[in-house]
């Protein structure tokens, strides 16, 4: 496992050795650990990105920080001193890119993380100006629930989430929004990825009787609760949240996941996009070439967020190219200056608006509810 | 809470801590035969579910290749070990078991088509698969270092352990898999609803306990193995090969994981790395038994397994907590109640 980011950084060191205004791109993705269903999608994705942008030569230097922030924080240091490399993308999980803001903002590096949290570009921490982000905040998934659910007359909802941070973060955003919605939490549950049961959260679940039940959870382990809750014989409506855009999800989770609905990135339903929304363009681009290389129904959300970060640095660096040669700090500077000045940048899960205050750029346009609906997604209207 | 949810409750304890014991019996076993601290026990968990659900999926699972590769690197060092000793005709055994056997496994999965078999004989398949990797990895990894001390052998568990979830998510991905229940059957019991999968578990749960005291009181082989738990020289000395007894530990401890994985994978989402944490739910049951006791060790994990239900329904965001500090109390009522031995040789 440890061999192709080894020779991929042998071959980037030979490269850079020949010519020295390359282009490096530093990747540190979670390809292991229990982040490898998201990394894996992502680290597949930079083999399909330009290896030109602008005429100039583009190295992605690869490397995988097992899920762990620990690695994740070494791989950063590691890339920034010996690869001298110009961004940083990374890394797939929040708790690693937090990690990583202090490290790229000390080197003055450019960031492009892949996790989701909305502290990862929190305005109010100064260091954050060198960190920008693809996959869209919690709180924009969480409204488009809220919405849905009052569309569908949902009065109640019980929660039931992974005890960790993404089902409290998910916690904290839902219970918000639905407070100012008048939406009623009735119970709050918690599960582990691994746990092989989930009897006693979802009688207490049913205890409470709810309109709707929300499953917080990424992949294939959010079906579990689905399941169980099927088997007792809940009828009332369920919600995912984007953590399950893929395909094992549906695999695993088969006739009981029917009539789920959960908020994702247009690019998971690209196909059913009207032609005249302009990310149906780039979100099947990326679709097409990935399933070119993976073979069809490979494609995910997650690695879709890979692809953005690869969008906004072509976009971004022919502007820095006018001020600096790579592998300065001035062109560093510069990328950086050029990423925030972005405009209308499409993307395949949005249309990209940054300013000094928002590193994500996103509107409601990255965002829709799509419906499970015989094994596939349909797109909600 | 009323009636019928505790019911329901313990009715999930049972079947998890079923499993548990399996796990928790097997552990005991491998500790009192060689010291080993079998940390990968739950590997063989997630290979026995993950390689029976690949057959499912139609694919050639990974385990395939790792009983090959496995089986390659055995003969290898039997072959130079035999060079070296001028010992060739002793060879015949090793080489049948280390290259003969895993390519008659490798030409039944790649032509036999098992996607369209039976499940019970895909299951069979599957067990035949995995429960060698036992064995080997015992002559690659311990074997070597039997004599050496509990320390050293627990610290090559961890080395096991993490290899051999390694390649769990190089072969199986990092997405978890299901496989069909064996029976689709439910009973309703007192308001209860009971699925056949649930009873196919304790059942099967309880033959093996049934079937390991048998073979422990009545089998000359679990005798051997007896007699080596309680004392390794003396047990060389009435010619029992403590070598011998370690791989015999290995095949059950394997056969248990294994089966144990196809049991659970109808019931729950099994991933590659699902193994470790139900191993680590197996030890605490163990522990309880003072990695001595099989009854007490049963007992210690069916308590695990209903601890952990009736605490995801009071504190789901504390279960974890909760059964892993159990081992807190039951160490500290150990080390109050037994003498302190020490067994270092």
């Amino acid at each position: 496992m440890k061999l192709k980011p080894l020779a991929a950084g042998l071959v980037a060191a030979f490269a850079a050795s020949l010519a020295q205004a390359d282009i490096n791109v530093g990747v540190t993705v979670s390809a292991t650990g229990p982040a490898a269903s998201l990394g894996i999608p992502e680290k597949n994705t930079f083999a399909l990105m330009p290896t030109t942008i602008a005429g100039q030569k583009v190295n992605y230097i690869i490397l995988d920080d097992a899920s762990d922030t620990t690695t994740a924080v070494k791989n950063v240091r590691k890339l920034i001193t010996e690869d001298k490399v110009d961004v940083i993308v990374g890394s797939t999980i929040t708790p690693n890119s937090l990690a990583m803001i202090d490290v790229v903002a000390e080197a003055e590096t450019p960031m492009i993380s892949m996790a989701a949290s909305a502290r990862i570009v929190d305005p109010a921490n100064p260091k954050v100006k060198w960190v920008f982000k693809t996959p869209q905040n919690d709180i924009q998934m969480s409204t488009a629930i809220a919405e849905s659910m009052l569309n569908n007359k949902v009065q109640t909802v019980a929660f039931i989430g992974f005890a960790d941070a993404y089902g409290e973060g998910w916690y904290q955003e839902f219970s918000k929004i639905a407070e100012l919605r008048k939406l009623k939490v009735v119970a709050n549950e918690r599960y582990n990825r691994t746990d092989t049961s989930v009897t006693g959260q979802v009688l207490k679940v049913l205890a409470a009787k709810p309109d709707a039940v929300l499953v917080a959870g990424a992949g294939t382990p959010a079906a579990l609760p689905q399941k169980a809750l099927n088997e007792k014989g809940y009828k009332g409506a369920y919600y995912q949240t984007h953590g399950v855009a893929n395909m094992d999800f549906m695999r695993v989770c088969g006739k009981d996941c029917e009539g789920t609905l959960l908020p994702a990135g247009p690019v998971l339903v690209a196909g059913q996009l009207p032609d005249s929304n302009p990310i149906k363009k780039v979100a099947m681009d990326y679709t097409t070439k990935y399933e070119a290389a993976h073979g069809k129904g490979s494609t995910s959300t997650f690695g879709a967020h890979a692809w953005d970060a690869g969008i906004l640095l072509q976009n971004a660096v022919p502007a820095a190219l006018k001020k600096a040669q790579p592998g300065s700090k001035e062109f560093r500077a510069a990328l950086r200056d050029a990423l925030e000045g972005l405009k209308n940048v499409t993307v395949s899960h949005g249309i990209v608006n940054m300013s000094p205050q928002d590193h994500l750029g996103f509107d409601q346009r990255a965002r829709v509810m799509v419906k499970i609906e015989n094994g596939a997604w349909k797109l909600q209207q | 809470m009323d009636l019928q949810i505790a019911l329901l409750l313990g009715q999930d304890g049972i079947v998890n801590g079923a499993i548990y014991a399996l796990l928790a019996l097997a552990l005991v076993l491998v500790f009192a035969v060689t010291r080993v601290i079998f940390i990968p026990q739950g590997e063989f968990v997630a290979f026995g579910a993950l390689t029976l659900a690949s057959f499912q999926a139609g694919k050639v699972p990974g385990t395939l290749w790792l009983l090959v590769g496995m089986g390659v690197a055995i003969a290898a060092i039997e072959i130079g070990i035999a060079l070296r000793n001028g010992t060739l005709r002793r060879l015949t055994s090793a080489l049948g078991w280390n290259l003969a056997y895993p390519a008659v496994a490798a030409a039944v999965v790649l032509l036999g088509q098992p996607g369209s078999w039976s499940l019970a004989l895909q299951v069979v398949l599957a067990l035949a698969l995995v429960v060698p990797l036992g064995p080997m990895v015992y002559r690659l990894a311990y074997q070597p270092l039997q004599s050496a001390s509990v320390l050293v052998l627990l610290i090559v568990s961890v080395a096991v352990h993490l290899t051999l979830v390694g390649l769990g998510l190089l072969f199986f991905g990092a997405e978890g898999s299901r496989t069909p229940a064996f029976s689709d059957a439910s009973f309703d019991w007192g308001g209860v609803m009971v699925t056949g999968q649930t009873l196919w578990v304790v059942g099967a749960s309880a033959a093996l306990i049934v079937v390991l005291y048998l073979f422990f009181e009545r089998s000359l082989w679990g005798k051997a193995l007896r007699a080596t738990a309680i004392n390794r020289t003396g047990a060389r000395l009435m010619g029992i090969s403590t070598t011998q007894a370690g791989k015999l530990s290995f095949v059950l401890a394997a056969a248990i994981g294994a089966l144990s994985g196809i049991l659970i994978a109808p019931i729950t989402t099994v991933y590659y790395d699902t193994g470790f944490i139900i191993g680590l739910k197996g030890f605490v049951g163990a522990i309880v038994g003072g990695m001595a006791s099989y009854p007490i060790a049963a007992a210690g994990a069916i308590l695990v397994g209903l601890l952990e239900s009736f605490s995801s329904f009071w504190a789901s965001a504390f279960k974890e907590v909760i059964v892993f500090t159990l081992i807190i109390p039951v160490l500290i009522w150990r080390s109050l109640t037994t003498r302190h031995v020490e067994e270092e040789e």
